[in-house]
C-alpha cells in the first residue's frame, strides 16, 4: 500500500504539495514513483520560473517510460532540488523527503483547497487500481 | 516443462576488439611502391599527422577481425530468427526477392545526380510506387521523400500549416495562425514531437473506457476553437480499429482542421481500407513497417506521405511526375510548385527502400495484400484467444493486427511485465512491446504480423502460459530472467543513471 502522509495536499495527477507560510514544496507521491518504476532522469525548471496551476514544469524518466510533471498550483519557482541530477534514486527511495523535486512561492493561496487530502487522494488512488 | 527453444543462443565470451589486439597483426600487406617515395611532409603537413603511433587503433588480421564481428553478430535476436512480436513496429520478415531487386546494378549503382534521361528506370519505380501507395491510401497525392515514420509524420503537419496558412491567409500573420493540435492520450510519443516542432500547441483528447477517442472530449476540445487538426492513428494503439473515423474527421473538418492519420498501423488495413475513404486527409507510411523493407538496425526507413488532391500543391519538392508520352524524360522531377513545403530530404529520399516496397506491392498483387492484412489480424487474435483466459486484457473490443494485454493478474504475485518480457527470452522470442501505450498499465502490446504460421503462434501462446504460471509457482525464476542468455539481468536503471559510455574511461581521462 503506498505511503500517503498526513498534512500534504495532493493531485489527481499523483504530485504532493507541503505548504509553509507562502512558499510550497512539490513532489510526486509514493505511489507515482511506484507505478513510474526506477527513475532514472529529472528535468526541472529553473528557479525564477512561473507557471500556472496544472501546467507542465518537468519530466521524469523511469525505466519504463517518460512522464510529464503537473504543477498543483500557480507559483513562482523559487529553488529547484539540483541533486536529482546526479541522485534520481532520490524520487523512489523518499519521495516526500529528499526526492523533492521545487520549492515555489504560491501565487494563490487559495487554490490549494482544490487539491486532495490525504484520506481523498487515498480513496482516489484506490479507485484508481480497480 | 521443459523449455521447447525456437533459437538457442551462442553463449562465448567475445573480448572487444581493442583487447583482442596483437602487436603486428595485421590485415594488408601492400606490394613495393613501384614509383618514387614522396616524403610525407610533401603531401601532409606535420600538424595534421597524429604522433602517437595510433595508440588504441587495435592491430589484427582479416580473419581475427571476421570472426570478432561474426561471434558478435550471433548474438543478436534477429527477424531472420525468430519471431519478433514488438507491438506497433510491424516486424515483418523481409523476403530475400526485395534484396536482390534493390541489388540490381542499374538501381544500386545509379548516381543521385544523374540526369533524369539517364534515371527514367528509378524515376518510373518512384512514379509507379507513388501509384500504388496512393491506390492502398485512397490518397492521390504522394511524396517517397520523407525518411522515416517521425520524419513522414512532421512532413504532414508541415503540410498541414502551409494548407491552413493559405486557406486563412495567415502565412504572415502569425496571431491569427491556428494553433491547436489533437492528439489522443493513446498516440506515439512522436506525434506530439512532430506537432511541436511545426509550431503547433498540443491538447490532449481522452480514451474512452473501450480504448477508443473519446468523440464528446474531441466536440469539447474542437467546440473551443482554433483548432488546427488532429493526429490519430487507426487502428489506435490499443490495437483497436477507431469505429467512428468518419465521423472523428467529419467534427474535425466542421472545425475548420485537417485529419492526419498515423500510418503505423497500416499492416491492419492495406487492401481492406483506405484512410482516403474515411476522411483523412494526410498520412504517412512506414515502408520498413507494411512493405517489409528492414526495421531496426538503422534500415534506413522510408515514410512516405499520400494526401488528398486539395493537399496535393504543399507536398515537398521535388515531385516525380510523369508526362504520359514515351521517350527518354517520360519521367521526370518537377521542381515548380510554389506552394510546397520544401524539400525534406536530400536527394529523393531512401530509393533502395522505394525499389523494395515496390517489389513487396507487385510480387502480391491486389489478392496478396488482402491476404496479407487478414493473415496479420487472424494471427493477433489467435494470440489474443489464446491468452485470453491467462493474461487480463485492459479493453474488450477485438484487437485487429495486434493484442494488448496487462500484468494486472500477475503483479498481484509481484511479476511483472518487465519481468514477462525478460522471461519471454529464455523461450527464445524476442520480447513484446512493453509499458506501451503509456494510458494502460503495465501494457504488453503483441503484433506477430503474417510472417508467422499456427505453429509458432502456438509455442508463443505456450510460452507465454508457461511464464504465467511460474509467476504463480516459481515467481525467481521470471523475476531473474533471462537465465539462457551470455549475460543475465541487467540493471537498467544503474545503467541509465550511472552509464559507462567509454572504454577504459579513467585511463582515457587521465590522457586527455
Amino acid at each position: 500500500m503506498a505511503n500517503v502522509p498526513e498534512g500534504l495536499y495532493y493531485s489527481k495527477d499523483h504530485e504532493w504539495l507541503r505548504v509553509e507560510g507562502e512558499t510550497g514544496t512539490v513532489g510526486i507521491t509514493d505511489h507515482a514513483q511506484h507505478s513510474l518504476g526506477d527513475v532514472v532522469y529529472v528535468e526541472l525548471p529553473k528557479a525564477g520560473e512561473s507557471f500556472e496551476a496544472h501546467a507542465t514544469f518537468g519530466s521524469v524518466e523511469s525505466v519504463k517510460a517518460v512522464s510529464e510533471l503537473f504543477l498543483p498550483v500557480a507559483g513562482e519557482v523559487t529553488e529547484v532540488n539540483e541533486t536529482l541530477g546526479d541522485e534520481p534514486e532520490k524520487v523512489n527511495n523518499d519521495p516526500y523527503g529528499e526526492g523533492w523535486m521545487l520549492k515555489l512561492k504560491l501565487a494563490k493561496r487559495g487554490e490549494v483547497d482544490s487539491l486532495l487530502s490525504a484520506a481523498e487522494y487515498e480513496d482516489f488512488i484506490k479507485a484508481d487500481g480497480e | 516443462m521443459t523449455i521447447t527453444k525456437a533459437a538457442t543462443h551462442v553463449t562465448q565470451n567475445e573480448a572487444l576488439v581493442f583487447e583482442r589486439s596483437q602487436t603486428g597483426r595485421r590485415g594488408y600487406r601492400l606490394p613495393a611502391l613501384d614509383v618514387e617515395e614522396t616524403a610525407l611532409d610533401e603531401l601532409l603537413p606535420a600538424e595534421l599527422r597524429r604522433e602517437d603511433d595510433l595508440e588504441g587503433v587495435p592491430e589484427l588480421s582479416e580473419p581475427d577481425v571476421v570472426r570478432h564481428f561474426t561471434r558478435i553478430s550471433t548474438w543478436n535476436y534477429n527477424i531472420d530468427l525468430g519471431l519478433y512480436p514488438l507491438g506497433s513496429c510491424t516486424m515483418k520478415y523481409n523476403s530475400r526477392l526485395n534484396e536482390r531487386v534493390a541489388r540490381i546494378p542499374g538501381f544500386a549503382a545509379l548516381h543521385p545526380l544523374a540526369p533524369e534521361e539517364d534515371a527514367q528506370g528509378a524515376l518510373e519505380v518512384m512514379y509507379e510506387l507513388q501509384r500504388h501507395l496512393a491506390e492502398i491510401t485512397g490518397l492521390p497525392g504522394v511524396s517517397l521523400q520523407p525518411a522515416a515514420g517521425a520524419h513522414g509524420e512532421l512532413t504532414g503537419v508541415m503540410m498541414i500549416r502551409a494548407a491552413l496558412d493559405a486557406r486563412d491567409g495567415t502565412s504572415s500573420d502569425e496571431a491569427q495562425r491556428r494553433k491547436v493540435m489533437l492528439i489522443p492520450d493513446s498516440a506515439h510519443g512522436t506525434n506530439p514531437a512532430s506537432a511541436h516542432l511545426s509550431g503547433f500547441t498540443v491538447k490532449t483528447i481522452r480514451s474512452t473506457p473501450e480504448g477508443l477517442t473519446d468523440l464528446d472530449n474531441l466536440r469539447e476540445l474542437c467546440a473551443s476553437g482554433d483548432v488546427a487538426g488532429l493526429m490519430l492513428t487507426n487502428p489506435n494503439t490499443c490495437g483497436i480499429f477507431e469505429r467512428n473515423i468518419k465521423e472523428i474527421c467529419a467534427v474535425v473538418h466542421e472545425a475548420g482542421g485537417l485529419v492526419y492519420m498515423d500510418g503505423a498501423n497500416m499492416n491492419a488495413l492495406v487492401g481492406v481500407a483506405r484512410p482516403g475513404d474515411m476522411g483523412v486527409d494526410v498520412i504517412h507510411l512506414n515502408l520498413h513497417k507494411t512493405f517489409s523493407t528492414p526495421h531496426g538496425g538503422g534500415g534506413p526507413g522510408s515514410g512516405p506521405c499520400c494526401c488528398t488532391a486539395e493537399l496535393e500543391p504543399f507536398l515537398p519538392v521535388p515531385r516525380v511526375t510523369s508526362g504520359g508520352e514515351t521517350g527518354d524524360t517520360r519521367f521526370a522531377l518537377e521542381y515548380d510548385r510554389p506552394q510546397s513545403v520544401g524539400r525534406v530530404k536530400a536527394f529523393y529520399g531512401n530509393f533502395g527502400m522505394h525499389l523494395r516496397a515496390l517489389a513487396y506491392i507487385l510480387t502480391h498483387g491486389n489478392e496478396g495484400l488482402r491476404e496479407a492484412t487478414e493473415a496479420a489480424v487472424l494471427n493477433a487474435r489467435f494470440i489474443a484467444a489464446g491468452l485470453a483466459d491467462t493474461f487480463d486484457s485492459p479493453f474488450d473490443s477485438p484487437p485487429m493486427h495486434e493484442c494488448l494485454f496487462t500484468d494486472k493478474r500477475q503483479s498481484r504475485k509481484g511479476v511483472h511485465t518487465l519481468d514477462i518480457a525478460k522471461r519471454l527470452i529464455d523461450y527464445g522470442f524476442h520480447p513484446m512491446t512493453i509499458y506501451f501505450p503509456l494510458i494502460v498499465s503495465g501494457a504488453m502490446l503483441i503484433e506477430p504480423t503474417e510472417s508467422v504460421g499456427r505453429a509458432e503462434l502456438q509455442q508463443f501462446v505456450d510460452a507465454m502460459k508457461e511464464i504465467a504460471r511460474e509467476a504463480v509457482e516459481d515467481a525467481d525464476t521470471v523475476l531473474n530472467a533471462p537465465h539462457t542468455t551470455r549475460i543475465g539481468r541487467l540493471d537498467e536503471a544503474a545503467a541509465a543513471r550511472k552509464p559507462v559510455l567509454r572504454w577504459r574511461p579513467a585511463e582515457r581521462a587521465a590522457g586527455a
